[in-house]
């Protein structure tokens, strides 16, 4: 049983691009059914929310940040084919079959080696496949007796939220499952009408706050703060948010200073609120960010009396 | 083994500066009784248990002591004991007093009570009018008698199904002092046993390796509401217990197999496990009809524990090797714990056992309907190349789910317990709830019983008694306190078994032996 997410090292830098969402909804059985584009589905996860919880990492992200431990989920493969010929087990084959070229896995006979990763110009995968919701609703019934409930992770979980909502009704409509809890694990940057979209048949959010200072996130995700902040504010007003994560980047967020601000400004939303600090680490980052420093555990330590001289409550630390 | 070499091997143990005293003279003992002859058997059981392809766990060849005894020790706090002139207790400290007095006169196979009895239950009577505080210190106190005085991985202790201050107590003081001694079982019934009550039992474990969790409703199914898990996850009744644990080498027995599953299972497999039945005949008859144990030890004469409530324990292991020789026999590829096929083959075995094991009338086994209980064991610490029980060899268990799935049909047979190790990363510190899924889940799935290990506590489990990593590592250079952690340098030196994705346990009943 694995908590982590996927260990990746990546040979080519990215961009910095970010790709269009995917799209959600292809016709299947002659009816519209929702489908996710997911990268992978772990059955037991000990760190995505309360309890034991399977996990549905989707492919895709709109932002890109430095910190990224699976920088691989971010950008969405267009089936340019590079990988095709390096795949040293010859899973991968480029197919014409819906008219427009289409990578496609053998998973009898790949090895997850990721030298497909490796060497994907746009550090993408061709393992991310699309998952109906009917198949997800099967897999989450196999382990239901096991978990407290489900997560949807990413990539960004709110850029599939067609998929997710069907998903998470599926799961509150299916007897059995209907105990689950459904969470969403989110860089924050999904608009007001999609959270109230998902309240419904969401349980909680586990949003990301990379900086307070809009300079800063920019720099440390290529995207504004402005939605991350709404978003918190809005599910914190809605009862929906279940966490706030901060992950401390040595030499970018991490000042006591920074942390302090960070802080009041999150006890103003709601001094009870559970606030994760979490310590970068650097696996599975990519090789130019790779010479951030990781977090030592006694700066954590300090920034964890910060956070709670500023006075709030609910402060844990990983 | 002649005189002369009776000798060399008592010369040995008395001058073994890595043992104690009283190890010393268990060993002793043990080589005393070693020297007499075995309980009449007939020539196919005498030379099976001579290869080892039958194991008697070196109980020696004059059993004058049944293997596991559980005590009442409900009925002797309510009536004082004659034997022991002592009254029945009035409050806590006479009955904890009474208790250590007792576990003094409680034999086993070790030498060492294997059953401390049923914690929540027989202190209940006791604890009205006794603050927290105060039962905290004085069970604290009482925990490390029992450690100091009784240092053996295999003594143990039982608590739950229902929510008791006295259970959380036991967690409080366990997680506090961090010893081998007591182990403990803790019984969970997922209609009774409350979350957070569980949730305590996985913090504890986090911290000492410590309780295992046994399936409440699965195992009153099958031995009644009197039952406890002792010893190295034994499940017998209260006020019984086993005779002897003799163990078939599945292992051994498939690699003499010549041809097919389908031939092993109707006639080698039959044929071995009847002979074990034999050996185990033989030994019961010895000691109630020669030693005759049960017609002088205080606790039978007491009514503490009595015949018909003992069987016996017909212990298998080995079975993922031999699993892996029949597949290979007919050219399939499959391995046990990652394939389905050699999982069907698993169970067919274990199946077929249950079925021969349940068809085998066995003298002095009224406790189980005139049969033996049917028990995974979870090795000793000379078991070389061959894995404990039914398990899934060391260091190559699949990922947690299908680990449980694999395991868990095995479960519903084996009576008298299994006793499954998981290795959990460090993650499940913070986060003790998910544990408590998993625990939920894998009862659902129909496990019976099984035990966590976490990566970095302080303690390894080894077959399924505990030893402290410290212990361990100082072993070689200065010997040990607890029997248990003899038992497990041996283990460790013999299979890695500090290799295994991390688990741990000791003691003497694993280390029936001396090193020579
Ligand atoms: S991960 Fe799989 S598909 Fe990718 S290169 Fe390796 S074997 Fe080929
Ligand atoms: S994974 Fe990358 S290299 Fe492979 S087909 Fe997709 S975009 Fe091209």
């Amino acid at each position: 049983m694995t908590g982590e997410r996927g260990l990746i090292n990546r040979g080519l830098t990215n961009g910095g691009l970010v790709n269009g969402g995917p799209v959600n909804r292809g016709l299947v059985n002659g009816g519209l059914v929702n489908s996710g584009l997911v990268n992978r589905v772990l059955d037991f996860s000990l760190v995505d929310g309360p309890g034991n919880r399977l996990v549905i990492f989707v492919q895709g992200c709109n932002f890109d940040c430095i910190a990224c431990h699976n920088p691989y989920t971010i950008d969405v493969c267009d089936s340019c084919g590079g990988c095709v010929e390096p795949c040293p087990d010859e899973a991968l084959s480029l197919t014409f079959d819906r008219g427009t070229p289409e990578v496609v896995v053998d998973r009898n006979v790949c090895t997850e080696c990721d030298v497909c990763i490796e060497v994907c110009p746009i550090n993408s995968t061709p393992l991310a496949r699309r998952m109906e919701v009917s198949a997800l609703l099967q897999r989450i019934g196999s382990v239901a007796p096991f978990i407290s409930g489900i997560t949807v992770s990413g990539g960004e979980a709110t850029r599939q939220a067609d998929f997710v909502v069907d998903l998470f009704s599926a799961v509150k409509s299916t007897p059995g499952l209907d105990r689950l809890t459904t969470m969403v694990d989110t860089n924050g940057s999904a608009d007001r009408a999609t959270w109230d979209r998902l309240a419904p048949v969401m349980d909680g959010a586990m949003v990301d706050l990379k900086a307070l200072d809009p300079e800063l996130h920019l720099r440390m995700t290529g995207q504004d703060n402005a939605p991350v902040l709404e978003s918190i504010r809005h599910l914190a007003a809605i009862g929906k948010l279940y966490e706030v994560r901060l992950l401390m980047v040595p030499g970018h967020n991490d000042s006591a200073e920074t942390v302090k601000r960070t802080a009041e400004w999150l006890l103003a939303v709601d001094p009870d609120m559970r606030v994760k600090l979490i310590g970068f680490r650097r696996h599975g980052v990519r090789p130019h960010h790779a010479h951030i420093a990781e977090a030592e555990p006694e700066h954590l330590a300090i920034l964890e009396r910060t956070l709670r001289a500023v006075g709030l409550s609910g402060v844990v630390v990983v | 083994m002649d005189a002369e070499e009776a000798r060399a091997a008592a010369r040995r143990i008395v001058n073994d500066p890595t043992l104690t005293f009283h190890q010393r003279r268990h060993y002793l003992a043990g080589l005393a009784e070693g020297l007499l002859d075995y309980p009449p058997l007939g020539d196919e059981a005498a030379e099976a248990l001579n290869k080892q392809i039958i194991c008697d766990l070196f109980e020696g060849p004059a059993p004058y002591r049944a293997r596991y005894i559980l005590p009442d020790y409900g009925r002797a706090l309510a009536r004082g004991s004659d034997h022991l002139e002592l009254d029945p207790p009035g409050d806590l400290d006479e009955a904890l007093n009474f208790l250590l007095i007792m576990y003094t006169q409680v034999p086993s196979i070790t030498g060492y009570p294997v059953y401390l009895g049923d914690f929540d239950k027989i202190l209940e009577p006791f604890v009205t009018g006794v603050d927290d505080e105060t039962l905290r210190r004085k069970l604290r106190l009482f925990w490390i008698a029992v450690d100091r005085m009784l240092p053996d991985a295999f003594v143990h202790t039982d608590v739950g199904p229902g929510d008791s201050r006295i259970t959380r107590a036991v967690f409080a003081v366990d997680r506090e002092l961090k010893q081998v001694v007591p182990n403990i079982t803790f019984k969970v019934d997922p209609e009774l046993t409350p979350d957070d009550l569980i949730e305590d039992a996985v913090t504890t474990v986090f911290e000492t390796a410590k309780p295992h969790f046994v399936n409440h409703p699965l195992m009153v199914r099958d031995l009644g509401e009197d039952y406890a898990a002792v010893s190295c996850y034994n499940s017998l009744p209260v006020g019984g217990g086993s005779h002897t644990l003799t163990r078939l080498n599945l292992k051994a027995v498939a690699e003499l197999h010549q041809g097919g599953i389908e031939t092993f299972l109707a006639d080698t497999l039959a044929h071995y496990v009847e002979l074990t039945a034999q050996v185990i005949e033989a030994r019961i008859r010895y000691l109630v009809e020669e030693a005759r144990f049960f017609e002088h030890d205080f606790l039978a004469r007491e009514g503490l524990i009595s015949l018909d409530r003992f069987s016996a324990m017909f212990g298998v292991f080995g079975l993922a090797e031999a699993v892996d020789v029949l597949m290979e026999a007919e050219g399939r590829p499959g391995r046990y714990g990652h394939d389905a096929e050699a999982n069907e083959v698993s169970y067919r075995i274990t199946r077929r056992v249950s079925d021969l094991v349940a068809a085998r009338p066995l003298p002095y086994c009224e406790g189980n309907d005139g049969r033996a209980f049917l028990h995974s064991q979870s090795g000793i610490d000379t078991d070389i190349g061959v894995t404990a029980g039914t398990r899934v060899p060391i260091g190559d268990e699949p990922g947690m789910l299908e680990h449980i799935r694999a395991v868990a049909p095995h479960h519903d047979l084996f009576q008298a317990g299994v006793s499954d190790i998981f290795h959990v990363e460090d993650t499940a510190r913070r986060n003790p709830r998910a544990m408590v899924d998993i625990i939920r889940g894998a009862f659902a799935e129909g496990m019976r019983d099984f035990t966590f290990n976490l990566a970095t506590n302080g303690f390894i489990r080894i077959t399924g008694y505990l030893v402290r990593k410290c212990d361990l590592e100082n072993f070689d250079a200065e010997g040990a306190r607890h029997g248990s952690t003899t038992f497990a340098a041996g283990a460790e030196r013999n299979s890695h078994v500090t290799t295994r994705n991390v688990k741990r346990v000791v003691s003497r009943e694993s280390s029936p032996r001396p090193a020579s």
